[in-house]
This record gives C-alpha cells, sequence and structure tokens, in this order.
C-alpha cells in the first residue's frame, strides 16, 4: 500500500506525457493547409508595430524576407506569462483568470525547483538541503508553492462564480466546465489546507517525495497525518496532471500551432521550392464531395476537379 | 430584443426565432442620431416565411421547408456525410488543421463577442455572438460525429431545423475575422462559418444564389459574374478609355492581351459595368507612369472576383487558376491586383498553396505599384485638387488578412493635403469590416439588403459619421470615403443610398486612384465629379 502513492505519481506523470506528445504529434502531422494568416503577425521585423507584411514590398518575392525571432517573442512570452489578449480584450474575465494560470505556472516552477533540489542533494551526497544555496532553493519552493496555490485556488473559485453569474458564460458551460474548476477547487485547496496545516514540513515532504520519485527510492512516506498530507497532496496533483491533456484544457498545446501553423504562418510558396511537391501531394488526394457542381467520383482528385470542372461546376 | 436563443430552442419551434427591434440599437451619431427616423426595415412576406426555413428577420440561402419526412431526414443526412467529409484530410486538407483547432479548443470565454461588429450593432443579441453558431458546430461534432458525452462537451438536438438554422447562420458573419484576433487562444469563428457554407455548398449543393449561380458558376462559364462576356467587356473598356480621354484630357488606351507585358492587371469586373471611373483611372495611371501592363481577355481573367473565397474551395480553385492560366499564356512577369480586397486575398494569399510550376506566377498588390509610382516621382501630384475632407476605410482582405497597411495610406499622404485627412477609429489591422464582406455586398434578394444595413454595414456607417463629426454634415460641404476594394465601395454606396446620407451629409465614396487622378497635374480638373451613382 506504500507504494500505491508513487505508482500513482508515476502514472500520472506518464498518463500527461503519452498525452501531451499524442497531442503534439497529431497537431504535426496535421496535412499542409492554405495561408490563413491574421495580421499583425509578430515576426515581420519592421513591420508588425502597426500589422504591415512582405505583401507590402515592391515585388517581395525578389527580396530576402525578414522573419524576426525576437518579435515572436516579444509577443509571446507576455501572451504566456501574463495573458495579454484577454487582458486586453476580455479584462474581467483576465481578473480571474490570470491568477489562475499565474498559479499553475508557479506550482509548475515550484515543481521544477524540487527537481532542481533533488539533483543538488544528489550531487552534494545529501548536504545540500543544509547549504545556504539548499535553503535558498527550500524558500524558492515554499513561496512559488504556496504563492501558487493561493493564485490557482482564488482563481479557480472566480472562474467558477463568473461562470455562473455571466449568462453568455453559463449559457455556454457543460457540467464538466464546473466539474473541471471544482476539481482544481478541491486539489489546490487540500494542498493549501495542508500547507497552513503543517507549515514548511508540508513543503519539506512534497520535497522528499519528489526525490524519492526522481530517483526511484519507492521507500514507504510514513503514516501519520503530514505525511498522509503529503501523499494525498501529490496523488490528486498527479490525477489532475493526467486529466488536463484529456479535456479542452489541452489547449495550452493547440495555442502553439493556432499561432506559429496558422496565424502567423505566412510563409509564401516560391516557385521551385520543395513545398510545392507537398502542393502537389495534396491536390493528387481523391474527392468526394457530393454536390452535383463539384463533380467528384470519389477517383477524380483536387486536380482533375480544378482543371476539368463538372456540368454545373462550369470551368470550361 | 425577442430571442429563443438557448441550444435547445435552435432546434425546436416554428418560424424564425430571433428579431430585431429598433429600440434595441445605440443610435448612430448625427445628423442619424434619431432612431424613430431610421430608414424602413422592409419584413418578410409571408410567402417567404411559409416557403423558406426561417432563423431571423431574413432569409439569403432560401432553403425550401422541407415537404416530407423523408426531405427532413435527408437534409440531416447530407450535412453530417459532409461534416464527416471536412474532417478528412483528402477532401478538407485545405483548412483540416485550422478547422481542428477551432473546433477542439474553444474556452467559451466569449472574449470574441465584443469585436463583432454585427454583434454589437444588434444591440448584443445572443443570437449573432460570433461563438453562437461556432457552439451549434461544435455540439454537433462532440456528439454526432465523435459521438463524446454531452455532460463534457453540452447537448444540441440535430434535426433538419438544427441543419438549416445553421446554414443559415453561416451567412450572418462578413468572415471578416475580427473576433479572431482577439481570441487567447486562437479560436477563429469566421473560420468555422466558412466550413459551414462548405458542408452546405460541396455536399448538400445549397449555396446563395448570388455567390454560386450568378457568381462563380457564371463566372466559369461566360467569363465574369456581371454576365460579360470578353466581346462585351472590351467593348465597355473601349468606351471608358474614350470617356477618361474625354475627362481628363490625356489620351487613355487600354493593352489587352498584350503578351510580354510586365504586368497582368486584373480589376473586379464590377468596376468596369458600376465605376468605370476606377478602371479608367488606372488606366490613365499605369500608362502615364510607363508601366508595361496589359488586360486579358481569357475567360474569367478579365473579372478579379473569386466568390468561391466565401463559400467553397473547389469553386476557388478553379477560378483561381483560370486567373493564373491567362497569365501564363500572356507570359507575364506578374500579376496585379486592382481594387479588390477579396480579389487581392483569393490569388495573393489563399492560391499560394495550389499553385505549382509554370503556373506559380508571382503576384501583387496595386496599392505597392501604386505608392511606388507616388514614391518614385513618375507623376506630378497637386493635393490641394483634393481640398476636401477624405477619410480611408481598410479593407478586411486587405489590411487584416494580407497585412496590406501602409502603401495606401503613403499615396493619401501624397494626393491629399494632410489636415484634410482623417483616420477612421479604429483602422489599420483592427478596422471593422464595410458589412458587405463574404459576398453581403451582392446579396439584396427578399429583405437581406435592409438586414445588412440595419447590422452589419451600422458599424462602418458609424465610424465614416463619426470620422467627420468635425465637419458641416450637409451637401455643400462633400466629403469622400475611400475605399480601395470594389466589394467595400458597392456596400458603402449602398448604405449611404440606404440613409440618404450624400443628400443629408454630402457622403460620398470612392477609390483611390479616382483621388490620385483628381490631383494629377496636367489633368482636367474635378476627374471626382460628386455626382451621384
Amino acid at each position: 500500500m506504500e507504494m500505491v502513492p508513487y505508482l500513482v505519481a508515476y502514472a500520472g506523470l506518464g498518463v500527461f506525457i503519452v498525452a501531451v506528445v499524442m497531442r503534439i504529434v497529431m497537431w504535426v502531422r496535421m496535412p499542409m493547409h492554405v495561408r490563413w494568416e491574421l495580421y499583425p503577425v509578430a515576426h515581420e521585423a519592421k513591420k508588425a508595430s502597426y500589422g504591415g507584411s512582405y505583401l507590402e514590398e515592391s515585388e517581395w518575392w525578389t527580396k530576402p524576407r525578414e522573419v524576426s525571432l525576437v518579435g515572436e517573442l516579444k509577443v509571446m512570452v507576455p501572451e504566456i506569462l501574463f495573458l495579454v489578449a484577454l487582458r486586453e480584450h476580455n479584462r474581467k474575465l483576465w481578473l480571474h483568470s490570470f491568477p489562475f494560470h499565474f498559479g499553475l505556472y508557479l506550482i509548475t516552477g515550484s515543481t521544477a525547483l524540487m527537481v532542481l533540489q533533488g539533483i543538488l542533494s544528489l550531487s552534494s551526497g545529501g548536504a545540500e538541503g543544509e547549504s545556504a544555496l539548499g535553503s535558498f532553493l527550500f524558500y524558492a519552493i515554499m513561496v512559488s508553492g504556496g504563492m501558487g496555490l493561493i493564485l490557482g485556488l482564488v482563481g479557480s473559485l472566480g472562474l467558477i462564480r463568473r461562470r455562473l453569474k455571466v449568462p453568455e458564460l453559463r449559457d455556454f458551460s457543460a457540467p464538466a466546465d464546473y466539474f473541471n474548476l471544482i476539481l482544481f477547487v478541491g486539489v489546490f485547496g487540500f494542498s493549501l489546507l495542508a500547507f497552513a496545516a503543517f507549515g514548511a514540513s508540508f513543503f519539506k515532504g512534497v520535497t522528499a517525495f519528489v526525490a524519492n520519485l526522481m530517483f526511484l527510492n519507492l521507500t514507504p512516506f510514513g503514516a501519520g497525518i503530514p505525511a498522509l498530507s503529503v501523499t494525498t497532496s501529490v496523488v490528486l496533483m498527479s490525477a489532475l496532471l493526467a486529466y488536463i491533456p484529456m479535456t479542452h484544457m489541452s489547449h495550452f498545446i493547440g495555442k502553439y500551432f493556432a499561432f506559429h501553423s496558422i496565424r502567423w504562418n505566412d510563409e509564401p510558396n516560391l516557385p521551385g521550392s520543395d513545398e510545392e511537391k507537398t502542393i502537389q501531394k495534396a491536390l493528387s488526394q481523391p474527392v468526394s464531395w457530393a454536390a452535383p457542381h463539384i463533380g467528384a467520383d470519389g477517383k477524380k482528385s483536387w486536380a482533375d476537379l480544378a482543371t476539368e470542372g463538372s456540368d454545373e461546376g462550369e470551368t470550361k | 430584443m425577442s430571442c429563443s436563443c438557448s441550444f435547445g430552442d435552435f432546434s425546436e419551434g416554428e418560424g424564425s426565432i430571433a428579431q430585431i427591434k429598433p429600440e434595441d440599437q445605440k443610435p448612430l451619431p448625427p445628423p442619424f442620431d434619431d432612431l424613430d427616423e431610421e430608414p424602413f426595415f422592409e419584413q418578410l412576406s409571408e410567402e417567404a416565411r411559409n416557403k423558406y426555413a426561417l432563423l431571423d428577420d431574413t432569409i439569403v440561402v432560401k432553403i425550401p421547408v422541407p415537404a416530407t419526412e423523408e426531405e427532413e431526414e435527408r437534409l440531416v443526412n447530407q450535412f453530417l456525410s459532409g461534416f464527416r467529409k471536412l474532417l478528412t484530410a483528402e477532401n478538407n486538407w485545405t483548412f483540416l488543421e485550422p478547422l481542428m483547432i477551432s473546433l477542439e479548443h474553444c474556452a467559451k470565454c466569449q472574449t470574441c463577442s465584443d469585436a463583432c461588429h454585427i454583434f454589437e450593432e444588434s444591440g448584443r443579441h445572443p443570437l449573432y455572438r460570433p461563438s453562437y453558431r461556432s457552439e451549434i458546430l461544435r455540439r454537433i461534432y462532440f456528439k454526432y460525429i465523435k459521438t463524446g458525452s454531452t455532460w463534457v462537451h453540452g447537448d444540441i438536438d440535430l434535426n433538419w431545423k438544427t441543419v438549416t438554422r445553421l446554414i443559415e447562420l453561416s451567412y450572418r458573419c462578413n468572415l471578416c475575422r475580427r473576433c479572431a484576433q482577439t481570441c487567447p487562444i486562437g479560436v477563429d469563428n469566421a473560420l468555422l462559418a466558412r466550413e459551414i457554407r462548405k458542408i452546405a455548398s460541396q455536399e448538400m449543393g445549397i449555396a446563395p444564389k448570388e455567390l454560386h449561380e450568378v457568381g462563380s458558376v457564371l463566372q466559369l462559364k461566360v467569363g465574369s459574374s456581371t454576365g460579360m462576356t470578353a466581346l462585351v467587356v472590351k467593348d465597355n473598356v473601349e468606351f471608358i478609355d474614350e470617356d477618361t480621354t474625354e475627362r481628363t484630357g490625356i489620351e487613355v488606351e487600354t493593352p489587352w492581351d498584350k503578351e510580354g507585358a510586365d504586368i497582368l492587371l486584373i480589376h473586379n469586373a464590377g468596376e468596369i459595368m458600376a465605376w468605370p471611373e476606377n478602371p479608367g483611372a488606372f488606366a490613365l495611371l499605369f500608362n502615364a507612369a510607363g508601366l508595361s501592363w496589359t488586360l486579358s481577355s481569357d475567360l474569367a481573367a478579365y473579372d478579379g472576383i473569386n466568390y468561391g473565397v466565401w463559400y467553397d474551395d473547389i469553386q476557388f480553385a478553379r477560378t483561381a487558376l483560370k486567373h493564373l492560366e491567362a497569365a501564363k499564356r500572356l507570359k507575364v512577369k506578374k500579376i496585379v491586383v486592382g481594387e479588390c480586397g477579396h480579389a487581392h486575398k483569393a490569388i495573393t494569399v489563399i492560391a499560394d498553396k495550389i499553385v505549382t510550376g509554370d503556373l506559380n506566377i508571382p503576384r501583387e498588390s496595386s496599392m505597392n505599384i501604386l505608392r511606388d509610382i507616388v514614391r518614385e516621382g513618375r507623376i506630378k501630384f497637386d493635393k490641394s485638387r483634393n481640398d476636401f475632407p477624405v477619410t480611408l476605410h481598410d479593407p478586411c482582405n486587405l489590411v487584416r488578412l494580407m497585412g496590406i497597411v501602409a502603401p495606401q495610406r503613403e499615396v493619401i499622404k501624397a494626393v491629399v493635403p494632410e489636415e484634410r485627412f482623417r483616420e477612421m477609429a479604429p483602422h489599420g489591422v483592427d478596422n471593422y469590416c464595410c458589412g458587405g464582406g463574404s459576398g453581403f455586398a451582392i446579396m439584396s434578394g427578399l429583405n437581406f439588403e435592409h438586414w445588412r444595413h440595419r447590422l452589419p454595414g451600422r458599424r462602418k456607417f458609424r465610424q465614416i459619421l463619426e470620422a467627420f463629426q468635425d465637419e458641416p454634415m450637409d451637401i455643400e460641404h462633400p466629403k469622400y470615403v475611400c475605399a480601395p476594394c470594389s466589394n467595400c465601395k458597392g456596400q458603402i454606396r449602398d448604405i449611404i443610398r440606404y440613409y440618404d446620407a450624400w443628400e443629408t451629409a454630402g457622403i460620398y465614396y470612392g477609390g483611390l486612384v479616382e483621388l490620385m487622378v483628381n490631383a494629377m497635374e496636367g489633368v482636367e480638373p474635378n476627374y471626382i465629379d460628386w455626382e451621384w451613382r
């Protein structure tokens, strides 16, 4: 029984990784699509400030295209950290959504620091915790973790309240939308209560548990209430971790593709490019749309239909 | 407002489920600020109400009410069949990834709502919330395609009313994508509206007559959705050349089918029919600048429109290929698109990923060419000739969807006195659609024109009035709305006429090249004649 929390934690992490990878693979393997960019495009070096594009240049195909990674980062980093689009266009929701998301980031950061603590501890033969760096790391874990739990709890409670209160949010919500938020309240609330009850020892316990996980040290974690609160908290967090990518909350993956593959994808198809081969392959696929003007029979390809037409499509 | 717009109501009840009441709408700026004096909103006839599937105060797709249960079932089955094909790479590689991201990842936060001019101008009517039709499509997707739990994704009943209302609702969106700009996740409601239109057209054979039968089909059959054959268009352009010569005092001749020219210029043929001063001005400017250019009389190549961009990928590809084949035949160096926003986006951006080999001919905006003419001083302009208030409309396709923002402003700076120009608020990539986007400007059947002016076009009209509020609002003080897009120009013309804003407030409209010729040195003055047309 003592190993159950470890096994659940491994399972949660494993499911999360597999689900995220599967999601990424799904998006990466999507077929090429036509251009559907939306301006401003962040990587337009000198034109992004007003939403301009390289298409403003005379004979743009003869000129080198300037793509600014810095420009993308200048938009992406504040967007990820501070949800700039939501702040700009939906301030009332942002007041709840921002603490919720930032709380998640802090909890993720706190966990990363626990991993770092574990690595340092291993390299120093277990003495790292007593060094100045070890103390600093622990306080950073506790502050970021504690703040993360508070913000996450406040944010998820605020989101539930808003979803119940505002008709246009309520009307669009399915029971699962409330369940998801209640799940966050439960997990964050439990951990926060444990932190309030046991203070620093709660985070010490979680840090030790994470170290045990890292080094496959599946020793019993104790049976007292403090230890039980640590293992329960980790189990709940693990279950939540596994659950997120199964839901529409996997938008943290989809958002990357929404921006990079669609909104900002202004890559031109220049004559003789490799892309032309991909296009030819796409155009050779059979079409089975049933409307008479399409003229499809399940065998004719896009290229056939676009060039030959049909009696009702009238291309000739 | 009156509405039965819960997701349950959408599949139930008789007749229309939503009505707009004028008192719910925000008054326009002076002198149109009296809601009691708003123009008449024509109501649907009883015959139309009984004959076609109803959604709201208007009808545009005109789907007949099914007469039998078999017909009802057929509508549902065809819709589901089309939806399934939409989710396959073979049938929809063109938009599969954008579609899936928008289907899977909406957080239902409603951030998109405030960005939509139709929703805002309706008095925030729930039916016109941009996420409303998306959510219906999404619920159908999860319940009937993925057979997921309604507890997770929400419930919807799919019956013939759901199908027909959803198709009508897909034509209550201008596809301007302003809502997509604000989405924190990247969900695109306009794209989903267009995908619904594709199911209707490509699988069910249902599309507004103006877009399909007398739109893309007519263009591919006779050469232009205006009905002009090559012979007629040449004749008309010859007349335009003569008229432009007479009006400007400069000999104008439009070259046709000139092999080896640098530029194949493609106009929206609507310009030739409705605004001949626009192609006339292009010819004058291109000749005066010493450009090597030509028009093509090949099938569909003298009309830059591509209505497929609004509702049908296959019709889109067919038309785009016609344009490119003409350019290939003439061995031009590039295609230049005249003042037509959707033609710009169609041939330059979307067609970019359907052409290969010798059809992959460079395409460029006429805004760049005009900017270069000004920048390089190829033509001298006297901006004092344009001594009247001017504002600029940003066509969504050209600006938000292509990033062509600065060239037209550089031209205006060169031909309009600085103190006479004023931007709309907002402008550039944050602009509002004219209200005619996605084909609305050419759709007027039954009472759709009234709905178009009272909702989608109202925000643009509001912006125009706001831009000129510091001017005396009467016909003695004419004001110019510059709209470098044929579709937008048509919509702005219609809304000015609907509100009688020329007679009442002196608001006139036109393109960019007309402003240029009006300011051109050595040309007879008053190319812009302030005659309402």
